[in-house]
């Protein structure tokens, strides 16, 4: 029933669009039946274009978020087992968080030229801040008789890492990293629709130039499934994996 | 900690950047990479005084902050009054909110192309893609802090007879005045996301077209120094939102 109410009013607007498209016979450079959404979907599917465009896209995006978040992880537990050296680097977060990536598309193109590596590096930076931040917030908040437990047995530094901290805080970790990926596919594609002519930004981009609105909003149609299809397949795992735990964390 | 201690702490965390740049400076001195890649502090500096002095960067300056403000104050209302409205009303909500789920997941950045299938690259375009990018957070927010009004406070509206739009403006809007002031600053982080890239692909006036210009030109100078602007820019907007929302919400925290 839910679902049903939800569906009523895309579906409506779905076929007011296709029958004024129909009715009024317009020949658009801007905008297209869904009919013809459909068919240039299918055709780009088919021909390889959305394929081969989405996997360059998730290859930069996933590269990047694994540079990106990988340090932003290390990072964090640096500061959060460490605390003079957060209280230290503190001033140096905030001052270089506010960038915003899509301003470092220049210097990237200036220093790396067009292509994974510049786009790769824009996705790193863009998601390190997020893992840095959620994950130190994780630490500090790991109940202090566990910090006790890995004393009293003497672990060392690494052990306290892998058998106390990494455990304790693997539920958050996994949503900022799940919160990491959605921004990695915004700032990859961004970057490609600003300047990198590579991935389903840039087809898009061209679409868009060279005036084809079906296969233009098929693309965008397409990109938002990506995106919510990544965030469901994450949010999936997430339920299954830490149940209630992990599910407590989104609320805050 | 005491005010001392802690005052102590930002003494040194503001030292260790000062060392950071002090570092960037030594690396663009004598590691070899040529200068036209990478400027140091003093040639960024220089570059930031001399656009400003020349008034040329504050101009810049200008137009993309004002662009993103218009774009921003734009779909602030826009998301308030659609938000209050889908919020209000449970028919609303369950027709309507679903959908709204289904573009949410859609990069912002992937609506440039198509606005500009529709306005071509124009200054107008970019102020329509600010508008919709950075309505979201705000919208979204809004439907969520006025369809989350505690249970009894809705029944005092019933005993005391206020009607639809009366519950609206005493009792939800209030309630969602932390959600919408949080959507609010997210959505203006995203108003300067949306004005750079805008100026990059449309040549406007401001910002992101001139640090783009800069690298294309290899002048790295007056590409570090917009890029800092920009920073600042963002650092600022941020902290302003802040204290605006400490300052409304202060009743809240009685």
């Amino acid at each position: 029933m839910k679902i049903a109410k939800a569906l009523v009013l895309p579906v409506a607007l779905l076929i007011l669009w296709e029958v004024a498209m129909r009715v009024s016979g317009v020949q658009s450079d801007s905008l297209a039946a869904p009919s013809q959404i459909a068919v240039a979907f299918y055709d780009a599917m088919l021909d390889g274009t959305i394929p081969w465009r989405t996997a360059e896209t998730l290859r930069a995006a996933l590269t990047g978020l694994a540079i990106g978040g990988g340090s932003g992880l290390i990072a964090s537990i640096l500061l959060g087992l460490i605390p003079p050296v957060a209280r230290l680097m503190q001033f140096s977060i905030e001052v270089l968080r506010p960038v915003p990536a899509v301003a470092l598309i220049p210097v990237a193109i200036l220093t790396l030229g067009f292509g994974y590596a510049m786009e790769v590096s824009l996705v790193a930076f863009a998601t390190f801040w997020p893992v840095l931040i959620y994950g130190h917030a994780a630490i500090t908040n790991i109940e202090p008789q566990l910090l006790d437990v890995s004393r009293v047995l003497r672990l060392s530094g690494v052990g306290r890492v892998t058998k106390i901290v990494l455990p304790a805080t693997l539920p958050r970790y996994f949503v900022a990293f799940r919160l990491a990926t959605a921004v990695s596919l915004i700032v990859a594609v961004t970057v490609e629709i600003a300047a990198n002519p590579l991935g389903i930004g840039y087809e898009l981009m061209t679409a868009s130039q060279s005036l084809h609105p079906d296969l233009m909003f098929a693309l965008v149609l397409w990109i938002g499934l990506v995106g919510w299809g990544l965030n469901g397949v994450l949010l999936f795992a997430q339920r299954r994996l830490f149940g209630p735990a992990g599910m407590a964390e989104i609320a805050r | 900690m005491s005010i001392t201690t802690r005052a102590l702490w930002l003494t040194g965390s503001i030292a260790v950047t000062a060392l950071l740049v002090l570092s960037w400076q030594l690396i663009a001195n004598y590691s070899g990479i040529p200068p036209v890649f990478l400027p140091g502090p003093d040639r960024a500096w220089s570059a930031l005084v001399t656009g400003f002095s020349g008034g040329e960067l504050a101009q810049l300056t200008g137009a993309t902050v004002q662009r993103m403000i218009y774009g921003w104050v734009l779909a602030s209302l826009a998301g308030i009054a659609v938000g209050a409205v889908i919020g209000s009303s449970r028919v609303a909500r369950e027709y309507i909110a679903p959908m709204l789920e289904i573009v949410r997941p859609v990069p912002v950045s992937a609506f440039m192309p198509v606005v500009m299938a529709f306005l071509g690259l124009t200054g107008t375009m970019v102020l329509v893609v600010i508008a919709i990018g950075s309505i979201w957070p705000v919208l979204l927010a809004t439907v969520h802090g006025v369809s989350s009004v505690e249970p009894r406070l809705v029944e005092v509206s019933q005993s005391l007879r206020l009607g639809r739009f009366k519950t609206l403006w005493k009792i939800a809007l209030p309630n969602a005045q932390a959600d919408i002031l949080a959507g609010m600053r997210i959505g203006l982080t995203v108003a300067l996301i949306l004005a750079v890239i805008g100026e990059m692909l449309t040549s406007e006036n401001g910002l992101g077209w001139s640090i783009l210009q800069a690298a294309r030109a290899y002048r790295s100078a007056d590409l570090f120094a917009g890029v800092i602007v920009l920073g600042v820019i963002g650092l600022v907007s941020n902290l302003a939102l802040q204290s605006i929302e400490r300052y409304v919400l202060r009743w809240k925290r009685r």
